[in-house]
């Protein structure tokens, strides 16, 4: 499993003025890996995913991304953030191109690759997310599922080598929640390095290999599904999840 | 009250023929008058939407904190410079613009700078376009969710690709009623050129007027005239917004209709799980 590490986090700290949001955060990320990260609002999940794909720069600490650290300044973000696809609470599709031109936009600027190579990349990956037919509407056409699928498209197009999801679902009708979430499962099965900030219980249990409970802005408690919500060891992890049980 | 209404018949018969007469006499002159305003605000118009565009992308610039300190300090010497262009011709009148530039270059350089009246007509009222679009383009910029920004920079985009390519598009769009609305002061305010002697519209009704008193016939074809140009750009402008917009519906990329027409709740199979593997 070692060799095959793709990220590594060391003592990785956020402040926000005098508001110190992450603490000396450490952690691995390895190929094939599917990472729920679960905890209270504000305990600085989405903080953390923003600062891996460099949208929020870490106070101190470094991101090792096979070996390099990205935080140093010889380290150009847009390369590496291409590797590093992000899928966001609200979908961010670009509104003035239609779901086509969405997933071809990154292939043909960032990677150079040709209009005919991009088009048959999106189609591959929308259809994979059964978006296909709706290459031609634009984001305000579509239901809130549907464009979530289609930002997952847009990501995947890019043949990132880790796909990072803070709460994909959070913003989607009950009923368009499923198709989401076994997109997904799908994408998890696939073998696809994936990091998933989300309060979908059921999925972090189901389809994440390692599960990583987060408190004000540290690592409570790290495990596999079974650890975490079969035997958690630390009375915060217990009183959140049993809150959780309490809401569901 | 009927010999009034008479009165007032005769009145509209005499325009009628003043007009006629007027037309008749000096149609080349209106007709050149007109077109070269027409020029002039479509083209100042377009320049001054480039220079607008140009200092707002300049004036959202940023810089993080980590950055070197060269760059923060070019970046903020650009964002001065932008402000003070656009606060001196946002707040000065463009008829003295216009004194400036050909007049007063020529008389503060010794002759050295001079511009020719048509240059120096397109150059103010470009600058002066410039000047207003640029506030428009920032608050344009400004106006567009911070998540298309993420989006983009999520894929790998960098600064100048995202505006480029998600940021600027939408802006455009989002700014045209303003392009519109410049382009129309633009075919009104050309008028004041005629200070430094640029033939347009306003200066064709002027020199008519000097060689035959129909003053007022001669305003009624020009104020016709300027509205007919005004109307006209309006209509242009809001089919421009149209073609922008693109069409209201969009089709499935389907011929099988029993193929995806919801397009939710097909999936996973069992068939699409392969497809994935890479
Ligand atoms: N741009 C910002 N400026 C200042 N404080 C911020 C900023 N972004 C986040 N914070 C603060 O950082 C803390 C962590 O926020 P974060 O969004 O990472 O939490 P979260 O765990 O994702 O919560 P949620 O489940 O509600 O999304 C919060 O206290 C928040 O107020
Ligand atoms: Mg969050």
């Amino acid at each position: 499993m070692s060799d095959n590490v793709i990220l590594k986090v060391e003592h990785l700290s956020k402040d926000f003025g005098s508001n110190r949001v992450l603490k000396d955060i450490d952690f691995t990320v390895s190929q094939g890996e599917v990472i729920s990260i679960i905890g209270a609002s504000g305990s600085g999940k989405s903080t953390l995913l923003r600062c891996i794909n460099l949208l929020e720069t870490p106070t101190s600490g470094v991101i090792l991304y096979h070996g390099t650290n990205i935080l140093d300044r010889k380290v150009k973000p847009p390369k590496y953030r291409s590797k590093v696809g992000m899928v966001f609470q609200s979908f961010n599709l670009f509104n003035n191109m239609n779901v086509l031109k969405n997933c071809m936009v990154g292939q043909t600027t960032v990677l150079g690759k040709s209009k005919e190579e991009a088009k048959e990349n999106a189609l591959k990956y929308l259809s994979n997310v059964g978006m296909d037919a709706y290459i031609k509407a634009k984001p305000k056409q579509l239901s809130g599922g549907q464009k979530q699928r289609v930002a997952i498209a847009r990501a995947l197009s890019m043949e990132p080598e880790i796909l990072l999801f803070d709460e994909p679902t959070s913003a989607l009708d009950p009923e368009t929640v499923g198709e989401v979430l076994s997109v997904m499962k799908t994408l998890a099965e696939s073998g696809m390095t994936m990091i998933v900030v989300t309060h979908e219980m059921a999925f972090a249990k189901d389809v994440s290999t390692r599960v990583i409970y987060m408190n004000d802005g540290i690592i409570c408690e790290e495990g596999t599904p079974e650890q975490i919500f079969g035997d958690p060891q630390k009375g915060e992890t217990k009183a959140f999840l049993s809150r959780f049980r309490g809401v569901n | 009250m009927g010999s009034e209404a008479t009165n007032f018949t005769d009145i509209i018969a005499k325009l009628g023929s003043d007009i006629v007469k007027l037309w008749q006499d000096a149609a080349p002159q209106y007709l050149k008058g007109a077109g070269d305003t027409l020029l002039l605000a479509v083209v100042a118009t377009a320049v001054g939407c480039l220079i607008g565009l140009y200092c707002g992308i300049l004036q959202t610039l940023s810089y993080s904190k980590n950055d070197f300190w060269l760059k923060k300090a070019v970046i903020n010497t650009t964002k001065a410079f932008v402000r003070v262009y656009v606060e001196v011709f946002r707040g000065t009148p463009m008829i003295l613009q216009a004194v400036f530039i050909f007049f007063g270059l020529p008389y503060l350089t010794g002759n050295a700078l001079r511009f020719d009246v048509i240059t120096a007509a397109y150059i103010v009222v470009s600058v002066n376009t410039g000047a207003y679009m640029a506030e428009t383009v920032r608050g344009g910029i400004l106006s567009i969710d911070k998540g298309q920004t993420e989006g983009a920079m999520a894929i790998g985009m960098n600064h100048f690709q995202t505006m480029v390519k998600v940021i600027l598009p939408q802006t455009l769009r989002n700014i045209i009623p303003q392009i519109g609305n410049n382009l129309i002061i633009n075919i009104k305010d050309t008028s004041v050129m005629f200070i430094i002697g640029y033939a347009e519209l306003f200066a064709a009704h002027k020199s008519y007027v000097g060689a035959t008193y129909l003053y007022f016939p001669s305003a009624v074809v020009t104020m016709a005239m300027y509205l007919i140009m005004t109307a006209v750009c309006s209509v242009l402008l809001r089919l421009w917004e149209h073609l922008m917009d693109g069409p209201e519906n969009f089709n499935l990329a389907t011929t099988d209709s029993l193929a995806l027409t919801s397009g939710m709740n097909n999936y996973p199979s069992g068939k699409r799980r392969k497809r994935w593997a890479r």
